[in-house]
This record gives structure tokens, C-alpha cells and sequence, in this order.
């Protein structure tokens, strides 16, 4: 069947309504010089079934989660998706919507929005909640960028160890504004030094961001930053992961200004890197100063309760040059499948994820420094990740784990750092955490 | 839509008035204006001390669906910002009197009566 379904008769029809005698005169004043004078080098047309087969081949070629016991995080984690998201999201009123921009008629798709937005707000103790930014790395990035248009100041003091992804979107946005200096503390048993901080922070700062738990796993001292970032008037900004806020502190209760996160833990697959969900939170103070957009509850002329896009004179369809930012979109589809999985677990659910996430990692962080010549890189607390010293590289024990079905965790050497970071959640049964330090033991 | 005939206007659709000390004048927008930009939800001023060339941008009216730059009507520095603008639609309800934006200490008195006068901004809007 061809891709394009027009006949000869409909092309005949075409060129006579246009008044042209063939496709060429369409397109006669492109110079002869340009023009390539061959045809595509492409092989011979394929049937559906050859192409079936062909695509099948080559997807067969990639090694998932779905058949592997994975290990690996730094940014992007194994949890359990249940399956009444996949029978929501996949509603074709979902599925195949677009950003509306007549959003006052789609009633369905604000509402959703509007209790994603609620979900954040509670998640991270804060009071105001976009619709999402595309991921977490460009929410840090647009934290950053508002802290600077707040304070008028140039630094962002980043307080511990980050994602160096993040980072490297962060350089990205701050060269493109034409302005900011990033200032990195120096980091002590895998956080963020408090005497190094001390050192940086002063009234040049306009952020200074945390990562918590940080790019190691590791737990930062965040009450002891967040006093540094206030006496020095810069924005306490802080970047959590949204599964660990089911049993640590939200950031809006040891003061947060901006809180920002990864969304994709929240019921949202791996995907290969993307695409994700940022979230973007902040204190009442800062509403007008947001970038996104936001999605606001009203009553309608007959005293019915409705939702709105609100707020929008921040935004650049409005007030274009000086607008907070140029994004005028979100990730509504995982935003909505974050706020289906938030719903089905509940405030218990997903403190019981967090914490099985919490004691499987702390189960076999300690079997595995039972093995001889394996440690701990660090001894601060951490939730679901943590650093191993190898008595071998890392490279060599992930391929060697690999052929027993086991993605063994994402080597540090990778991005200039030392060592095996491994990621624990949920899905990781008993038999899994076990077979993975007999593996190591085999070595 | 009202025009008082004791004030200066700007092509921008900004009013001024001349104070008793003849140095100082309250400025804000007109009723023609609040009622093209529809309800308004926010103010936000440059504070008291900043200095202002004339035209230049003071501050920000926003409605619901539009924002609008604020330009003083003359050179001098802010003296004052009205406070009763958390309540933003005095400035509907009030233009001319509580809906006042800022009082201004202007550099050259003379330049007020440059400004256009209630005939001339009647004309301007096509009342």
C-alpha cells in the first residue's frame, strides 16, 4: 500500500485545477544546478510483512528493564508502572491531544492538569504549581533563570553533588542568557561541604540549588543550606526526587523558594532517556515570576466551577520580550500519568514505595560489603542509590553481568567520577538482590 | 468616559496633575484606558526614589489577557507609590482619584503644560 494514496487521475485533476501541464512546472524555477539528476539511493520498496520483520530485527537488538533486573539510575529509575495508567493515558481523548489552545474548551484536559498541579503542590509542600516543564533538567535550569530575574544577582551556588547532566543543561541555558556564573562547592564524603558553602555564598548570589537525594544517592544537609542560601538573600532552590519525598522532608518545610524534580519515577516508563516531566514548584511570594503554564480554578457566569489558564500575562504570546520564559507548552501525557500513579497509590502507597526502595538498597548495600575488596565510596546516608569502591573497574563487572541478565549499575568513570552507582527500587524482589552479590561473588 | 478638564494626558493615555506645591504632580491612567484593558488584577511600580527620564517605563498594568507598559508623562523621580493598588481594580473603579498609580517630584514644572490638554486628548481618543 503506498504512503501516499493520491491515483494518476487525482494528480491529473490536481495539475488541470492548478493550470500546470506536469509536476515539473511546479517546480520550474528551481535551478537546474541544484537539482539532483539521480534517484534516491534507497533499496527496493518493502511489503508491510518485510518491514515488520525488518523493524523486529532491529528492535530485538535492544536489552530493557523488561527483560533484564536493572540496577542502573542516576536520573532515571526501574519502578513499577501499574497498569491502570497505561488503560487511562492510552484514551485517545489523552493520548492524542495537543497543548489546547482554545484551553477554556477543554474542560477534561484542564482538570487533569489542574489535580496534577494539586499533587505537587502536597508533594512538595509548596503553594504554587505549573503544568510541568519537559523534564528536570530544564526545570533546575529555569529555576536558575528566575532566581536571577528575582534577586537581579549573577551566581548560583550549587551546594553539592548534581546530576551532571543537569548541570551541563544548566551551562546550556545560563551561556544562551548571556549571563550567570555557576560557583561548584566542594564536596566532603560524597554532600556538600557546609565550611566550603559558607565560603561561596554571599550577596552576589542569586540560587543556591541542592540536589536532594544527590547525584551519589547521598542525602545533603539541606536545613544547614537552606540557612546559608536565607542569610545571604539568594533563592533556596531545590531539586528533589518525587518518589523519596514519601518518606523525607518536603522541601517546602525546610524552605524552599523554587522546588523542582525529575518526574519520571511518578509512573512514567524509562524511555530511553525521554521523554520526562518537570516539575516546577514555588512559594505563593513568587506566582507572577513562574515560567509555564498554569492551570487555575474559576466559576463560570452560572456560578459553575471551571478551569482556566491563568496568569497567562507572564507568558511570551503576551508579553512577549519580558515574558518569565519562551515555553509555551508542558508534558501533559506524563504529567497525567504521574497523577493516575499518585491516585492509585495514595499517601501510604507511596510511603510504602519509598521506604521498600529505602531497605532494599540498605539490604544490599550491606551484603555487598560483606564481599571482600567491596565498600561503600561514602558513609553519608542515602535513600536509593549509593556508590560502590570495586575491587575491579566498574566497566568490566557490567559487562561481565550482563550475560546473567543483570544491568549492574552506571559506571562514574563515565563523567569523570569513581566508582559503580547502584540504584534499588521496589521492583528488586529478595532472590534478585541475592543473585546479584552471588554475581559478584563469582567474579 | 470622563475627562476632567484639570488635567495633562498623554499620547499613551496617561493623566497628570499638578499639585498646590507646584513641584510635585500625582499621575495615572485614564478612564478610556482602564476601560480598554478590561478588568485589571495587578500593578506592579518601580519604588519610590527611582529617578525617571521622561517616557521612560515605570512600571506594568495587567489585565487578564494583556499586560501594559507605564511611561512617565514627565521627567523626575517617584516620591511616592499608592499602596491601595493590592486591590487593583480601584484603578477601574477610581482612575482619576483612590486608582492615583504615583506621585512624582518633576524635574521642570513647565513640562506639564506641554502636555496635551483635555480638548486635545478628547480629540485623541475620538470622544
Amino acid at each position: 500500500m503506498p504512503f501516499i494514496v493520491n491515483t494518476d487521475r487525482d494528480r491529473e485533476d490536481m495539475l488541470r485545477s492548478i493550470g500546470a501541464a506536469s509536476f515539473d512546472d511546479l517546480i520550474a524555477d528551481i535551478p537546474q544546478e541544484i537539482r539532483l539528476q539521480r534517484a534516491l539511493d534507497l533499496f527496493p520498496a518493502l511489503g508491510e510483512q518485510e518491514v515488520m520483520k525488518l523493524l523486529e530485527g532491529l528492535a530485538s537488538a535492544n536489552r530493557s528493564s523488561a527483560g533484564y533486573v536493572s540496577y542502573l539510575g542516576g536520573g532515571s529509575y526501574d519502578h513499577f508502572i501499574p497498569s491502570a495508567i497505561r488503560s487511562i493515558v492510552s484514551r485517545s481523548e489523552f493520548y492524542t491531544a495537543y497543548t489546547p489552545y482554545q484551553a477554556e474548551v477543554s474542560q477534561g484536559t484542564l482538570q487533569a492538569i489542574y489535580e496534577y498541579q494539586s499533587m505537587m503542590c502536597r508533594l512538595y509542600g509548596m503553594d504554587v504549581a505549573n503544568a510541568s516543564m519537559y523534564d528536570g533538567a530544564t526545570a533546575l535550569a529555569e529555576a536558575v533563570l528566575m532566581a536571577m530575574n528575582v534577586t537581579g544577582r549573577e551566581q548560583v551556588v550549587l551546594a553539592g553533588s548534581m546530576n551532571p547532566y543537569t548541570v551541563s543543561v544548566l551551562k546550556t541555558y545560563l551561556e544562551a542568557s548571556g549571563h550567570g556564573v555557576i560557583l561548584q562547592n566542594r564536596l566532603e564524603d560524597g554532600i556538600g561541604s557546609l565550611d566550603g558553602l559558607k565560603e561561596l555564598v554571599g550577596d552576589r548570589v542569586a540560587a543556591v540549588v541542592v540536589q536532594q537525594p544527590n547525584f551519589y544517592g547521598s542525602l545533603e544537609e539541606v536545613e544547614a543550606i537552606g540557612a546559608e542560601a536565607r542569610r545571604s538573600g539568594a533563592l533556596f532552590v531545590v531539586s528533589a526526587d518525587p518518589l523519596s519525598l514519601g518518606i523525607l522532608a518536603a522541601p517546602g518545610s525546610y524552605g524552599a523558594d523554587i522546588a523542582v524534580g525529575e518526574g519520571q519515577p511518578l509512573g512514567n516508563h524509562q524511555n530511553f532517556g525521554g521523554p520526562y516531566l518537570g516539575i516546577f514548584t514555588v512559594r505563593q511570594a513568587y506566582v507572577r515570576k513562574i515560567p509555564g503554564r498554569l492551570v487555575g480554578m474559576t466559576k463560570d457566569r452560572d456560578g459553575n466551577d471551571g478551569f482556566i489558564l491563568t496568569l497567562q500575562t507572564r507568558e511570551q504570546h503576551i508579553r512577549r520580550e519580558k515574558a518569565t520564559s519562551n515555553i509555551c507548552t508542558n508534558q501533559a501525557l506524563c504529567a497525567l500519568q504521574a497523577a493516575v500513579y499518585l491516585s492509585l497509590l495514595g499517601k501510604e502507597g507511596i510511603r510504602e514505595v519509598a521506604e521498600q526502595c529505602a531497605l532494599k538498597a540498605h539490604y544490599l548495600a550491606g551484603a555487598i560489603s560483606e564481599l571482600p575488596g567491596y565498600r561503600l565510596m561514602f558513609g553519608s546516608p542515602f535513600f536509593r542509590e549509593f556508590v560502590l569502591d570495586t575491587p575491579l573497574p566498574a566497566a568490566e563487572i557490567i559487562g561481565a553481568l550482563l550475560d546473567k541478565g543483570i544491568f549492574a549499575g552506571y559506571d562514574l568513570s563515565a563523567c569523570g567520577g569513581n566508582g559503580l552507582l547502584v540504584a534499588v527500587t521496589e521492583k528488586r524482589t529478595r532472590a534478585e538482590l541475592d543473585s546479584f552479590v552471588q554475581a559478584l561473588a563469582a567474579l | 468616559m470622563t475627562i476632567p478638564d484639570d488635567l495633562r494626558y498623554t499620547k499613551d493615555h496617561e493623566w497628570i496633575k499638578l499639585l498646590e506645591d507646584g513641584s510635585s504632580a500625582l499621575a495615572g491612567i485614564t478612564d478610556f484606558a482602564q476601560s480598554e484593558l478590561g478588568d485589571i488584577v495587578f500593578v506592579e511600580l518601580k519604588p519610590a526614589g527611582t529617578k525617571l527620564k521622561e517616557h521612560e517605563v515605570f512600571g506594568t498594568v495587567e489585565a487578564v489577557k494583556t499586560v501594559a507598559d507605564l511611561f512617565a508623562p514627565v521627567a523626575g523621580e517617584i516620591l511616592e507609590v499608592n499602596g491601595a493598588l493590592d486591590a487593583a481594580e480601584i484603578v477601574n473603579k477610581d482612575p482619576y482619584g483612590e486608582g492615583w498609580l504615583v506621585k512624582i517630584r518633576i524635574d521642570d514644572p513647565a513640562s506639564v503644560a506641554g502636555l496635551l490638554d483635555a480638548a486635545a486628548y478628547r480629540q485623541l481618543t475620538g470622544e
